[in-house]
């Protein structure tokens, strides 16, 4: 068989065997060909902060679980110098730090990411006795005020819901007014909630604390809400003790669902825990595969997504490269663009993946600007070639550490990622485009480096794009596709773009 | 618009770099044959295994230890050319034409120490002048004079003469004339003029200039319509004779006249480019074709010059 009829089936066998294989899992495994709808997915960072007094400590905290509206992805815990344990109770999952001694202030990270999920709501089991809290012992003044309010909301509704509703308003009614006898210690300040609670098992109404956060981007320090829970002999119901209302509040995160208090701690003093949020918007599909129980294929099994969840990332772009090459192929091939190094845009693309764009391009164009200066008065001091461009690499490093530190202080935080550039192929790029500069004179160095360039910014604008970022990630099959429609390529013998200019004398 | 022009270079026989590299070299250069060609050292002595002329070698330089013989190897040499083995396309070529005792000069005038021209040898050694940066050696061999009658056509360097071969037939030929602007230089990209040659007679067909048409040379002058190579048949042969040693289906043969010695073959290159085709204002494709249409193998080569230059002169177009 001649080469050409072998390169034509190969190229045969691999386009329909990728475009087969995708179409087989998007028909039959329901893998959606396009990005399709976003979730927004929470980063949420739990700061427990406290004073060590040189104790042993313990510190205990309560962790949130899956629920209706919210799906825990994945959670991290940053706790240096401490032990570190979480225990499953029956009800809770409580996380627990301890450490022999320690001194001053002392900071604990716990992390998680949610995604909110469509409300299916669970049914919830009717309260158990140990669940009622700890009667507080109030002053004969302060039991009366409370069974006067509870007399006075009983008359006032209906039913265990409509009740706490009337006893929640009249409680906050009373406790507007500054009056000597308020239900609540003013050394020791009980929050609504609690008073709350305590004012619904004297009326014995079951009833619970539901802790937890209200969602906001780019919110930080935010404490913890407490809204308060109580069963009506069927349901649940959430209260927010404060406006008196109905209802989980407006993307509520709950914490924690009765039980002790939120965090406990021994050995120190002022505890406190902080919230911060971040949101962002991810591809529904990926956000079922992170918390996909057992694949039902060995298409899934075989497959990306069984990597750990960095090494997944690290797959995800280097699924691109192929992209970036086909791109340099096809500027190569059809349109006759002359680069500086074959790959070389491929690899610049990349590193405009973690600049953006437009930081990259400036960054790149002074860093190639400023080593062609540098590489110009080197070549004045008589050195051997591998010191030179040696050197040319150190002062592309400097150069990079330079412009680092600058941006960072400006305040320009994406330049921070210009470590990304590839250095080794920068310095010998200067190299290149130097001695090109020498023997063909600065036209062919501008005609190179802008075609390096033009193709790096569209592999990146290609590499970057939802879809073919979707396509590759989702579906690594469609690179046989790639692969045959590059040896097609390779066949080409049609003229390229620019020889329509390029001959065009030669023709007239 | 495109359409257009697609078919105009279509009709007129243009070959494309990817039809090149495809159709040609691909298919007629086997790619152990391309050793012998991308390094001079080797093709200057297999051309001389076969009795063809080439500028007289005077020394190698293989290792920076032999870098002290440098001095000794350029002893009494009032004049010289330093080349790297692997440079391609023309790269790392030092031309010294005039020496005073430790000073040599540049055509242009330029002066270079000792020290300089040992710097130079050394960057050629680490391989900065070869394609990937690989180590490469140093080839010193005498200047070549260029013969007068193409003097004029040339500011300062040596004009050669490109010849494209193909299965040993010399199909297509053109003059390379370095200008001020190439800087000495027979580099086309730097502005060096390519005439377009007849292959039946040598004589200019038309003369081209940053991919326009001149008629003068821009530094001398001189008008290339008269231009006419001496020995015409000669360069033939020798570039006939390339395919033979080098075993290259599709090559260019880059060739010198010089003063005393008549045409000598400077280098081979397996990958010839293609402005011959806008210098000559013919395309390719027709005279390839013709060749591969053969029936008759294996031609002596004066009988391959002899249909050459019956074959390919009646469809040039005079200008």
């Amino acid at each position: 068989m001649s080469s050409r009829a072998q390169v034509y089936l190969l190229a045969l066998v691999f386009i329909s065997a990728g475009i087969g294989l995708t179409l087989y899992k998007n028909l039959a495994l329901n893998f959606p060909l396009s990005p399709g709808s976003l979730t927004r997915v929470w980063d949420v960072e739990a700061k427990v902060t406290f004073w060590a007094t040189q104790q042993p400590i313990i510190v205990d905290l309560a962790l949130p679980q899956s629920q209706d509206a919210y799906q825990v992805l994945d959670e991290t815990f940053a706790s240096s110098g401490y032990g570190f344990d979480i225990r499953n109770g029956d009800e809770q999952r409580r996380a627990t730090w301890t450490r022999r001694n320690a001194g001053g202030q002392q900071t604990l990270y716990y992390k998680l990411k949610i995604a909110r999920q469509g409300t299916s709501p669970t049914p919830s089991a009717p309260p158990t006795a140990d669940q009622t809290p700890d009667k507080l012992i109030w002053t004969p003044a302060q039991e009366s005020t409370a069974a006067t309010l509870i007399a006075q909301a009983r008359t006032l509704s209906a039913n265990p819901s409509s009740f706490a509703t009337q006893l929640l308003k009249l409680l906050k009614q009373h406790e507007s007014i500054k009056s000597s006898h308020s239900l609540n210690d003013p050394r020791k300040r009980i929050s609504q909630a609690n008073l709350a609670l305590q004012l619904l098992s004297r009326a014995e109404v079951a009833s619970h604390i539901v802790r937890g956060i209200s969602l906001a981007d780019r919110v930080h320090n935010q404490t913890a809400t407490e809204l308060v829970e109580i069963y009506d002999d069927k349901n649940w119901y959430i209260i927010d003790p404060v406006k008196a209302s109905f209802g989980l509040p407006k993307d509520f995160f709950i914490w924690q669902r009765g039980g002790d208090s939120l965090l406990q701690l021994e050995g120190g003093r002022r505890s406190k825990i902080r919230f911060s949020f971040i949101a962002n918007d991810l591809p529904s599909k990926n956000i079922a595969l992170m918390h996909a129980e057992e694949p039902n294929s060995a298409l899934i099994d075989f497959n990306i997504y069984s990597l750990p969840v960095e090494k997944q990332a690290v797959f995800k772009l280097l699924l691109l490269v192929p992209i970036g090459a086909l791109v340099v192929v096809l500027f190569r091939v059809l349109i006759g663009i002359r680069t500086s190094g074959t790959f070389m845009p491929v690899l610049i693309a990349m590193a405009f993946m973690q600049t953006t764009l437009l930081t990259g391009v400036g960054l790149l164009t002074a860093l190639v600007i400023v080593g062609l200066w540098i590489r110009s008065y080197l070549s004045q001091l008589d050195l051997l070639m591998v010191s030179r461009i040696a050197a040319v690499l150190i002062v592309v490093v400097m150069l990079m550490a330079v412009f680092s530190v600058i941006s960072h202080k400006l305040g320009l935080e994406q330049m921070l990622n210009m470590t990304f550039f590839p250095m080794v192929i920068l310095a010998w790029t200067i190299e290149r485009l130097s001695i090109t500069w020498e023997e063909d004179g600065a036209r062919e160095v501008a005609v190179q480096g802008l075609g390096s360039l033009t193709v790096a910014i569209v592999a990146y604008l290609a590499m970057t794009n939802p879809l073919v970022g979707h396509l590759t990630y989702n579906f690594p099959e469609l690179l046989l596709a790639v692969l045959g429609l590059i040896l097609l390529l390779g066949q080409y013998s049609g003229y390229r773009l620019n020889e329509f200019f390029r001959f065009q004398s030669a023709v007239e | 618009m495109w359409i257009k022009r697609h078919k105009k270079l279509r009709n007129a026989g243009v070959l494309g770099l990817n039809e090149r590299n495809v159709s040609y070299i691909s298919r007629y250069n086997k790619r152990e044959n391309f050793p012998l060609v991308d390094n001079k050292l080797k093709t200057k002595k297999a051309a001389l295994a076969v009795n063809l002329p080439v500028p007289e070698l005077l020394g190698v330089i293989s290792s920076p230890q032999q870098l002290k013989t440098l001095p000794t190897l350029l002893k009494d040499r009032q004049s010289f050319v330093i080349k790297p083995a692997r440079g391609s396309g023309g790269k790392g070529i030092l031309v010294i034409s005039r020496r005073e005792g430790e000073q040599f000069f540049k055509p242009s005038g330029a002066l270079l120490t000792t020290n300089a021209i040992r710097h130079y040898v050394s960057n050629i050694l680490s391989g900065v002048y070869s394609l990937g940066g690989k180590p490469d050696v140093a080839l010193i061999e005498t200047l070549v004079r260029g013969d007068q009658l193409l003097d004029k056509y040339s500011h300062e360097g040596l004009p050669d003469i490109r010849i494209i071969v193909f299965q040993g037939f010399p199909i297509m030929a053109m003059l390379r004339c370095p200008t001020s602007n190439s800087d000495g230089k027979a580099n086309l990209h730097q502005g060096a003029v390519g005439v377009g040659l007849d292959i039946t007679r040598g004589t200019a067909l038309k003369a081209v200039q940053h991919d326009k048409v001149i008629s003068h040379h821009p530094d001398t002058g001189i008008k290339f319509a008269d231009l006419a190579i001496p020995n015409w048949r000669k360069l033939l042969q020798l570039a006939g004779h390339c395919h033979d040693f080098t075993e290259l289906g599709y090559l260019g043969c880059d060739i010198v006249l010089d003063k005393n010695r008549g045409p000598l073959i400077l280098e081979v290159n397996a990958r010839p480019g293609l402005f011959i085709q806008i210098a000559s204002g013919v395309g390719l494709r027709s005279r390839l074709q013709n060749i591969e249409n053969l029936m008759q193998k294996d031609w002596h080569v004066d009988s391959r010059i002899d249909y050459a230059m019956t074959h390919f002169s009646s469809n040039t177009k005079a200008n």
